[in-house]
This record gives C-alpha cells, sequence and structure tokens, in this order.
C-alpha cells in the first residue's frame, strides 16, 4: 500500500466578521497560497479535490458549487465534497488515494459563520423529531456535559479556566489566531458565568475563514522534492445521536479511533484536539491517557478561533508544520462533529524520511 | 406612463411534504398527544425515552414500550440566562437532561424556573403540558419544578 503524506498547508485568519467578503473570497487566497507552497498552478495539477463546506452556515443550497466553479473545474477535474469539517474531506482524498485513483488531492473547507445564529443554526443539525424542534442550542448541550463532569467531581470551574489561559497563552504564538491575550486562570474565574455552568470563556469564538492542504504519496512528495510528513493511521467513530445514552463525561469514539489509527505505537510529541469548549480538551487528553510529555493544542486550538468546515483540518495543519519544522517527529491531530464530540476522527503523523 | 407597482409575492422558505414518522418514533409523538409519555426497552432492558428505533450499541430493532411517569429527576441543566429568538422561553430557563420515573436514560428538555439557584442538579421536576396537544415534542411545553 502507497504511503500518503501531506505537503502543503495554509490557512486564513480567523476573524470574527470577515465583512463583505463571501466564501469563494475568503478560500481563493489560501488556495492560491498553498499552490504557491506546494509549487502547483491550479487543481489540474493534482488528480483529485474535495472540499468540506456547511449549506446551513451560508444559507443556500449547493453553495459549494460556487467554490469549484472559482477553483476551475475547466477542463473536468475529479472533485467531490463532504457537507462537514473538511477534516472529512482529507478521509475521503486518503481513501482514493489508498485505492488507486489518485496520487495527490487538494483539500479545502470555509466557513463564515458570522451573519447566521451560529448555535442556533447548529441546532438543526440534531435528531429532526425529538431535539431539533425545540431548538437546543450547541453551547446549551455543551454545557450540560460541563455539568456532569463539575457534579461527578472529574473537573473543577478553575481546570476549565486553566484550559482557557492555556489557550490564550499558546494563541499568542499563532498569527491566524482571534482570541489571544496573557491571561490567567483568575482572571477566568473572575467572569461571571453567561450559560452556566459555562463562562464565555469556555466556549469556542464564532470565526470566518478557511484553510487547504495538499496531500499526496510519499513518492510524489519525493519527486515534488518538497518536506513532508507522513500519514500513517486515520480512522473516525461516531456515537449515538441521542446524548441520554452517551457517557458524555468520556470520550469513547475518540479513543476507539485513536487505537485504530495507531496512537499507541509510538509517542506523541504533540496533540491538536477540535475542542470547541474547554471541559471537552479536558475529556479528550483523559480518553487518550496523554500525560505531559504531549504538547496539547500549541495553537490554541478552537478556543482561539473556530472556522466552522475548516478548523478540523486546521488542527492536521496544525500538526504537519510542527513536524515539518522539526519540533516534533509524531502527532495526533483530532476533529470532532455534532454535539457534545459525538463524532470523531484520529489521525496520526509521523515525520518522512529524508528524500 | 405612470410609474407601475412593484410586483410582490409572499415566500415561505420550507418543505411542502410531511413525513411519516414511523412505528416507533410515530408511537411516542402520538401518545404525546394523548398526554401520556411512553418509551422503548433497549436490548439490555434499559427504558429509553424517549424511544430510539434501535438500539445503538447492538443495533437490535426496538419494539417493546414501556409506559412512563410524567415526573422525573434532573440528571444535569445549563442556565440559560439569555434566550434566544428560537428558544422555548423568552425569560432566563435550563436546558436539562431528565430522567422521568421509570425511565433509564435521560432525555433533553426545558425547565422554567424563577431563577438559577431554584435549579439543582437531582431535583423534582413534573411535565407541563400545551394548551393544545398535535404530536410534537413540544406538546410537553416545558417541565416545572415539583414543590416538596
Amino acid at each position: 500500500m502507497k504511503e500518503i503524506a501531506i505537503v502543503g498547508y495554509q490557512q486564513s485568519d480567523c476573524v470574527s466578521d470577515a465583512g463583505a467578503l463571501n466564501e469563494v473570497e475568503l478560500i481563493i487566497p489560501v488556495l492560491e497560497r498553498v499552490f504557491e507552497q506546494v509549487g502547483i498552478s491550479n487543481a489540474q495539477d493534482v488528480d483529485f479535490v474535495c472540499s468540506g463546506s456547511c449549506d446551513y452556515l451560508q444559507g443556500a443550497a449547493f453553495a459549494f458549487v460556487l467554490g469549484v466553479d472559482a477553483l476551475g473545474a475547466v477542463p473536468p477535474i475529479k472533485e467531490s465534497h463532504v457537507e462537514m469539517d473538511a477534516a472529512w474531506a482529507f478521509y475521503e482524498s486518503i481513501l482514493k488515494i489508498r485505492m488507486g485513483h489518485a496520487d495527490s488531492a487538494l483539500i479545502y473547507g470555509f466557513g463564515k459563520s458570522s451573519p447566521g445564529e451560529l448555535p442556533i443554526v447548529l441546532s438543526q443539525q440534531l435528531d429532526p423529531y425529538y431535539l431539533a424542534p425545540q431548538w437546543v442550542d450547541t453551547i446549551s448541550l455543551a454545557a450540560l456535559q460541563a455539568r456532569l463532569m463539575l457534579d461527578q467531581g472529574k473537573i473543577t470551574e478553575r481546570d476549565m479556566a486553566e484550559v482557557v489561559a492555556r489557550s490564550r497563552r499558546n494563541a499568542l504564538n499563532n498569527p491566524h489566531a482571534q482570541l489571544k491575550g496573557d491571561v490567567t486562570a483568575d482572571e477566568v474565574l473572575a467572569e461571571e458565568t453567561y450559560l452556566s455552568p459555562l463562562r464565555k470563556a469556555d466556549i469556542c469564538p464564532v470565526s470566518d475563514g478557511a484553510s487547504a492542504a495538499v496531500i499526496c504519496t510519499v513518492e510524489k512528495a519525493q519527486e515534488w522534492g518538497l518536506p513532508y510528513a507522513v500519514i500513517t493511521g486515520i480512522d473516525h467513530i461516531i456515537e449515538s445521536h441521542n446524548p441520554g445514552m452517551r457517557d458524555l463525561t468520556d470520550s469513547v469514539s475518540t479513543r476507539k479511533a485513536a487505537e485504530n489509527a495507531g496512537m499507541g505505537e509510538g509517542k506523541v510529541d504533540v496533540a491538536e484536539f477540535y475542542a470547541p469548549f474547554s471541559h471537552q480538551e479536558i475529556i479528550l487528553t483523559r480518553a487518550l491517557g496523554l500525560g505531559d510529555d504531549t504538547s496539547i493544542n500549541p495553537s490554541g486550538g478552537v478556543l482561539a478561533g473556530n472556522l466552522m468546515m475548516a478548523s478540523g483540518l486546521s488542527r492536521i495543519g496544525e500538526v504537519f508544520n510542527r513536524i515539518v519544522r522539526g519540533e516534533a517527529d509524531r502527532g495526533l491531530a483530532h476533529t470532532t462533529s455534532g454535539p457534545c464530540l459525538q463524532h470523531n476522527l484520529v489521525a496520526i503523523l509521523e515525520k518522512g524520511e529524508a528524500a | 406612463m405612470s410609474q407601475p407597482d412593484i410586483l410582490n409575492q409572499a415566500f415561505e422558505l420550507g418543505f411542502t411534504y410531511t413525513r411519516s414518522t414511523g412505528p416507533v418514533v410515530g408511537r411516542f409523538l402520538t401518545e404525546l398527544k394523548k398526554r401520556n409519555i411512553v418509551g422503548i426497552k433497549a436490548s439490555d432492558g434499559r427504558v429509553v425515552v424517549p424511544p430510539m428505533e434501535y438500539d445503538p450499541d447492538t443495533a437490535e430493532a426496538l419494539s417493546d414500550f414501556v409506559a412512563v411517569g410524567q415526573e422525573g429527576e434532573v440528571v444535569s441543566f445549563a442556565w440559560v440566562k439569555h434566550p434566544r429568538e428560537a428558544h422555548p422561553m423568552d425569560k432566563p430557563f435550563a436546558w436539562a437532561l431528565i430522567k422521568l420515573d421509570g425511565a433509564d436514560v435521560p432525555m433533553v428538555h426545558c425547565i422554567a424556573a424563577k431563577q438559577e439557584s431554584d435549579v439543582s442538579t437531582g431535583a423534582r421536576v413534573k411535565a407541563v403540558w400545551a394548551d393544545d396537544t398535535i404530536g410534537f415534542i413540544t406538546d410537553i411545553r416545558c417541565f416545572e419544578l415539583v414543590k416538596e
């Protein structure tokens, strides 16, 4: 089986309101940068293109087609789309290469969440009979999860505030971050609750932006002469759509996906989690049994900027960046979808051998 | 020539079809219309409310309905200080996981309460029915605290 590598990753800044820019205008500059990074001219130079976006954010059916038009689909390209975070477009692209149908792929994700009321928009992803008609929003569901953890003594509010403080500090080194600063846990705890037990700081911001990556076989990466990180494992698992049937204080699906992706076959220098709420970073760290020798969310994670449909791909991109910069030999990237960490993807990336 | 009137046409974005909810979800919603709450037994015997069509662990099709109580216990809650327009209440309220008497699995619904400190994990609540029940989850308008 051909080994697959990441050779390029770019993202836009996470901004709270991209103003008059539409989604196509958010993604095209990022694509141009990733083409330049990899040394290709356009989408014709890869064998497959896959994107992730959500019509509900744009409020229009088949909204992603505008992106494909702007990308340039003539002469015809092999193209696909997931109504999910682009991390799943990454997954689909890996399958495409593994099946021998492509040697290279361009992956991108984009979202402009600012025009709508994101927590309410996301309520419509829930069970259509029992939950969506109640318009129960994502922040409220996460708050129910956080209180279960607090009541059971699994975390304290200070533990949550420390996650926030570390995210803000780590984000100082992330040029794309929306929220950053030298903040202490005490300062976070001094805030009043917003949706009890959550404070505003426990909740990821609403962000507009895009990210893109190029992957290819290791042979192709060496042919192109590019630094790369090898994707040694990837898996994703979804839990029940009924929150009452799940242990919300654990993430069984993340643990299983990480086992299947081969996490345990080596040390994990860096882990980037998609944890939109502070307590969820603690759930994920514990579910995988990661300790002090793993750097958790050195980018600040999505508490520092949450690009719906792109921040999952960004987790993979952040690990890739650290590996090619020589800061890590092996890392784990995690993405989530659905309420309270319902659906989880884990990818393991390793330093490639010198060409 | 006089200025023509601007042409107007009302337009409602929505699905113009109705859906059959099937023997499990449909049974639950029909019972709600009659102001009853039913659950279903999962493969391991746990009573799940609202009922699910398939067991999430074994994928077995479920069909063993069980009537459950209209009162229950708060398993977790989230206090909404700033209700959103789409929310079921226009003043502060709680979303909650509520385990009804006779059920083993909590359900998501809302609780009407005056203030956050009135609600607590373990508190007893009871269902309040809408004036007109139509076979929707919102036939249960909300839950309210049971006075001890």
